[in-house]
């Protein structure tokens, strides 16, 4: 496979080569001092390196999509086929699930393939030999990659080979035709941004819209019990778990509180004190110090909360008196306040520095003091800048997934109060998509539908803040 | 501007208002400094949780290799327990002067008392690499090896775990003490931990080691790296060069910029319903992987890389258009290489977030427990940082100090390629004196 | 200087006609910033555009090699003719045009590679060079023509950064003359140059213009008067006066020329 991907690279140099320096006449029918009109040796070399490594990655790209899937059917029929059973039920369909991993497993196993042939044919209505078939299936498709595919990239470079070297033929210009290539690379490349965010939306909102056709949309907005769990049990139907959202995002709301109520005041007086007070020595080092929180993992973060945060803050708490529920919002909030932390402070920076030294120093001139001229003068004057800087913060803490996934709760709960155990909703999307997931169930779906909402809130402080800080610059920048 | 008027009121004395601009700057310096302790705090309670994992105590055994146990044609179907049993019994009765006779326990549980659960998989394995040991019999049989002690001994040893006669502890006084005496015998060593660094996970502490997740993330990081850069700098290079101005532009623009604070998980949902669910690609693979990562960094590759361009001096471009060159040309031959040190930083500080990156990893399910190193791209994988969270999860105290490692370990990898790119700009930005 | 002629005529001259603009308007946007300029550029001679900043004539030789093409909103209207060939003819290669047209711009571009690989640029990208062989040949008689061959011939590695500003500035030359073109346009070369470095490159010229057609743009009529043979006058987007050098700086048929060769306007 890894071979697989050096092959069009390979081919395209051998077709660039043969362009640049074999006096094979077919290859390069233009020489001399003409080039204007049929471009140079070079020109036609480079049009033919990219037009066989183009044919060598399409094939590739076109394997690696389509491949997979057809396998994939294949080894189910052959699982199928013996039983002649539909995997139409839940059971079923777990039950193929497990026969698959069987498959897989014996096909990735050392045992030799003649000795699968065997037992596949042994008997038919045996599951032993239907895994084994399968397994078949995928061994052969291991082994008939193993040369076809190499064979097809080689092929697809030489046919992109050719028809690169007979572009002069035609009359197109070898310079030209590579960069009108180039160019809609470019612009695909370009579009793929795009085609991400049509991707994210679109599976989103299928995979959403198949939700709510199963729990209506009204109960998901104001629903007051999330228990998505108790749909699992087989004999139930959708709709019988419950599936309301709003203690999910009330136990976001709480955790990205206190995470604001830990990172705003840390974060705009470190940043008002690196501006306005620190010499420029003090602040060389302290600035890269605060951007190495910004560059840990958040499992890291995660890590740190369990093992050495909840254990002080629950002894911290019995001490004055409090009881810490275990997976507390307050060690998760803490813990994710120190990780917006940079993030307010560096942005919070980036507002004082941009107010104009003029007002300082037009405040100094009337005998303010440092602490006078910051806090009545340039914070007001930043304030549009921070709060938009507090928006792309508290967007950042509604999205984290591994602090509150290893620090907060799984259970929804309908309270505010910080001491308690919450959930958000990234921890409830990955609870419910590890391990099984078929897309049958409310359970799953309501992952992507807690997915979209997420999305949405996100993207709406987004807009919100670049909407603040722009009216901001647009005052400032006159 | 009234604030401006305020403060020069006169009934407000000066030393009133300087006592509140020291303490404001007193309050400033100790938020900075507190987040400096909290973050020396963090590194040093991870390094001191990561120090026992560095280590591992191992006990000297003199196991006999009889045909009888282990058939030398198939050794994989040996009594491994049984001769392990034997061997810690030989063992104890030699060292019978030196160890209190009460110490001693039955025959029975001595060796599960003292070695770690995997170790007889352990000797097997090590066996079975060195085929040479078997067939033979009587003392020639006989082979010294050094296998792990058990997880709580090893948690004791290292002053984690305290022995209670309570039911249910995990090392009963009885046997710490036992333990103590074979130590001060030489019998049981303390040694480098060498499995954490070569081996893949393990139900068992003492023998899960990290070169499968950092296989796993080292593939998932290629893949993400041959995806997102040449497409990032691609789409850069149109958004500067070749896209018309117009509504249509703006558009792609916005959509990069809003792209880039899409939350992590989302990419996860997005590989999960369309990569394993619509194209059927293998669950829990590099390749899948690093293609959500791709997707997740692409954005921050675009506009670092678009930013990086557009600090290109014009005159650069004008003379090489000048000389007949044509635009894609003066790009590729002048600005990109130009731009090059910028996008490069860029892409690599993209590169080492995405190292970082657990979330949307988990949802495509590189977090499969695998007991050996990732073939290649397309079979299942498991991730550093996902490893970690795997790891934090377990109950059993090893994995925590495990878990510590591996950080400790992300983290070193982290700084250095962090290093890399800081010295990488350097380099080549010295190398044009401009 | 030969003092043949007095007035401009299109026909008859000493010398054969390079280029020729007629009628040539360049808007950017709304803002007019030639208009409708009628000029001819004789071959194998300097000649000097003048007039105040803003006045049109660094776009007017820009449009000479579709420099302006680069501005989406750059319009041009009016004809360019080198030698046979019309420039705005929409089946002109630009890339060949430029390599016909040479451009050496106000501050010193070099590229951030080596010297050599500086000069050796435009017959690599034109293919006009294929051997190792060839390209030295090359880079040594355009470094030679730009007079700055025995200052670097041991050192080609170096970056082209490296050098002085008016070392920089002709290697800018020699990099514009290496691809043989007929024309070499001058946008203000000297402005960012000390005296000295300056003198040198006017001497250059004085030598290039045997081999070369030049167009220059300077803001210095001091310049104009020592470099070209021949001087054009822009004010306002218009061509307001052209003639023999010597003619335009003592006798301005224009009164507009005799206010700003004078000094009382500028």
């Amino acid at each position: 496979m890894g071979f697989a991907f050096l092959l069009p690279w390979l081919v395209a140099a051998c077709g660039w080569m043969a362009c640049r320096w074999s006096p094979v006449a077919w290859l390069s029918p233009v020489a001399g001092e003409g080039q204007h009109a049929q471009g140079t040796a070079a020109q036609l070399a480079r049009l033919v390196f990219l037009t066989s490594l183009l044919g060598g990655l399409l094939v590739l790209l076109l394997w690696l999509l389509l491949e997979p899937p057809v396998i994939a059917q294949r080894s189910t029929q052959a699982l199928l086929a013996s039983e002649a059973q539909s995997a139409s039920s839940r059971q079923e369909r777990v039950a193929l699930d497990l026969l698959r991993t069987k498959a897989q497993n014996l096909a990735a196993g050392d045992r030799p393939t003649e000795s699968l042939k065997v037992e596949a044919l042994k008997d038919e209505s045996d599951s032993v030999a239907s895994v084994a078939r399968a397994a078949l299936v995928l061994r052969q498709a291991t082994e008939r990659e193993a040369w076809l595919l190499p064979v097809l990239v080689v092929l697809g470079g030489l046919l992109g080979l050719l028809a690169g070297s007979q572009a002069p033929r035609r009359g197109l210009h070898p310079r030209k035709l590579a960069e009108r290539i180039i160019a809609v690379l470019l612009l695909l490349s370009a579009a793929t941004a795009l085609a991400v965010t049509v991707g994210i939306l679109l599976s989103l909102i299928f995979e959403s819209w198949r939700f709510f056709r199963l729990v209506p949309l009204s109960e998901f907005l104001f629903g007051l019990r999330w228990e998505p769990q108790i749909a699992l049990r087989a004999d139930q139907v959708a709709g019988l778990g419950a599936f309301g959202a709003v203690p999910v995002l009330l136990g976001t709301a709480v955790i990205s509180l206190v995470a604001l109520l830990v990172a705003a005041p840390l974060g705009i007086l470190s940043a008002v004190w690196l501006v306005e007070y620190a010499s420029p020595r003090t602040r060389s080092i302290c600035k890269p110090v605060l951007e190495i929180l910004a560059g840990i993992p958040t499992v890291v973060y995660g890590f740190f909360a369990v093992v050495a945060l909840a254990p002080a803050f629950r002894e911290g708490g019995a001490w004055l008196g409090f009881t810490l529920a275990p997976n507390s919002a307050l060690v998760a909030g803490f813990v994710m306040g120190v990780m917006i932390l940079p993030f307010i402070s560096s942005l919070t920076d980036d507002a004082l520095y941009a107010v104009p030294q003029s007002l300082r120093e037009g405040a100094f001139a009337l005998g303010a003091t440092s602490f006078e001229v910051a806090s009545r003068v340039v914070l007001p004057t930043a304030a549009p800048g921070i709060v938009s800087a507090f928006l792309l913060a508290i967007s950042r803490a509604l999205g984290e997934t591994m602090i509150v996934l290893m620090a907060a709760g799984l259970l929804a709960k309908m309270t505010i109060n910080p001491l308690d155990s919450v959930t958000t909703v990234t921890v409830q999307i990955v609870t419910l998509l590890t391990g099984d997931t078929e897309f049958d169930n409310p359970k799953t779906l309501s992952a992507f539908a807690l997915g979209l909402l997420l999305l949405v809130i996100t993207l709406f402080l987004n807009w919100l803040a670049l909407r603040v800080s722009r009216r901001w610059h647009k005052e400032w920048s006159a | 501007m009234s604030g401006l008027l305020d403060l020069v009121k006169p009934r407000r004395s000066l030393s009133r208002r300087k006592r509140a601009d020291r303490l404001f700057a007193a309050c400033g310096a100790g938020a900075v400094f507190l987040v400096v302790l909290w973050i020396g705090f963090l590194f040093a309670s991870l390094l001191v949780r990561a120090l026992p994992a560095m280590t591992a105590y191992e006990i000297a055994l003199t196991v006999q290799l009889e045909p009888e146990q282990i058939p030398p044609d198939n050794p994989r179907r040996g009594n491994w327990r049984g001769v392990l049993a034997q061997a810690v019994a030989d063992l104890l009765n030699a060292e019978a002067q030196t160890l209190d006779a009460e110490l001693i326990p039955s025959e029975r549980v001595a060796a599960k008392l003292l070695l770690s659960k995997g170790a007889a998989a352990e000797l097997r394995s090590l066996v079975i690499k060195n085929p040479s040991w078997l067939g033979k019999t009587g003392t020639e049989s006989a082979r010294t090896v050094f296998l792990p002690v058990s997880d709580s001994l090893d948690q004791y040893a290292k002053g984690l775990l305290v022995p209670s006669t309570q039911d249910g502890a995990l090392v009963s006084p009885k046997t710490a003490e036992l333990f103590d005496q074979l130590r001060q015998a030489g019998v049981v060593q303390r040694k480098f931990a060498w499995r954490f660094f070569v081996r893949a996970d393990s139900r068992f502490p003492a023998l899960a080691g990290i070169a499968g997740a950092v296989k796993g993330s080292l593939l998932a990081i290629m893949v993400c790296l041959f995806l997102s850069f040449p497409v990032g700098v691609a789409a850069a290079v149109w958004f500067e060069d070749f896209a018309p101005e117009g509504r249509r532009t703006d558009l792609f623009r916005i959509n990069v910029y809003n792209l880039a604070a899409v939350p992590s998980i989302i990419f996860g949902l997005l590989g999960l319903a369309v990569f394993l669910n619509f194209f059927s690609m293998p669950r829990g693979a590099p390749l899948v992987g690093g293609m959500v990562l791709a997707l997740m960094t692409l954005p921050t590759v675009i506009v670092v890389s678009a930013s990086a361009l557009r600090a290109v001096p014009s005159n650069l471009r004008e003379a090489a258009l000048a000389l007949g060159a044509s635009r894609q040309e003066a790009i590729l031959h002048h600005v990109l290489p130009y731009a090059l040190p910028g996008i490069l930083t860029g892409t690599i500080i993209g590169l080492a977030r995405a190292f970082g990156e657990t979330a949307p990893l988990l949802l495509i399910g590189m977090t499969a427990f695998l007991t050996s190193v990732p073939e290649g791209i397309s079979s299942p994988a498991t991730a550093l940082p996902a490893q970690i969270f795997l790891w934090a999860d377990q109950p059993e105290r090893g994995f925590a100090a495990r878990a510590s490692a591996a950080i400790v370990a992300l983290l070193i990898v982290l700084t250095l390629v962090n290093l890399a790119a800081i010295l990488l700009r350097e380099k080549m930005e010295k190398g044009r004196s401009r | 200087m030969t003092q043949t002629q007095t007035t401009a005529t299109t026909e008859g001259a000493d010398n054969e006609i390079c280029l020729e603009a007629r009628n040539l308007s360049v808007r950017y946007g709304k803002v007019q910033a030639v208009k409708d300029i009628s000029l001819v550029v004789r071959a194998r001679q300097v000649t000097a555009l003048i007039g105040p900043s803003g006045c049109g004539k660094s776009t007017f030789l820009r449009a000479i090699n579709r420099m302006n093409d680069l501005i989406p909103t750059c319009v041009v209207q009016g004809s360019v003719r080198l030698g046979e060939t019309e420039i705005y003819d929409p089946a002109v290669e630009v890339e060949a045009l430029r390599a016909r047209i040479g451009m050496v711009f106000q501050k010193p571009n070099p590229f951030a590679t080596s010297i050599y690989n500086n000069v050796a640029y435009g017959p690599r990208v034109q293919g006009l060079v294929r051997h190792r062989r060839e390209t030295d040949e090359r880079v040594e008689k355009s470094l030679r023509r730009a007079g700055l061959w025995d200052e670097v011939k041991d050192r080609l590695k170096e970056s082209g950064t490296s050098l002085s500003g008016g070392q920089q500035q002709r290697l800018c030359i020699a990099r514009a003359i290496a691809a043989d073109p007929e024309v070499v346009l001058m946008d203000e070369p000297c402005s960012a140059l000390d005296p000295i470095a300056t003198a040198r490159i006017e001497d250059l010229m004085d030598e290039l213009r045997a081999r070369y057609t030049i167009v220059i743009v300077t803001h210095s009529m001091q310049q104009a008067a020592r470099v070209s043979k021949r001087t054009a006058f822009f004010l306002l987007g218009e061509l307001v006066e052209e003639g023999a050098t010597g003619e335009v700086f003592t006798n301005p048929q224009d009164e507009r020329t005799l206010n700003y060769v004078t000094g009382r306007m500028g």
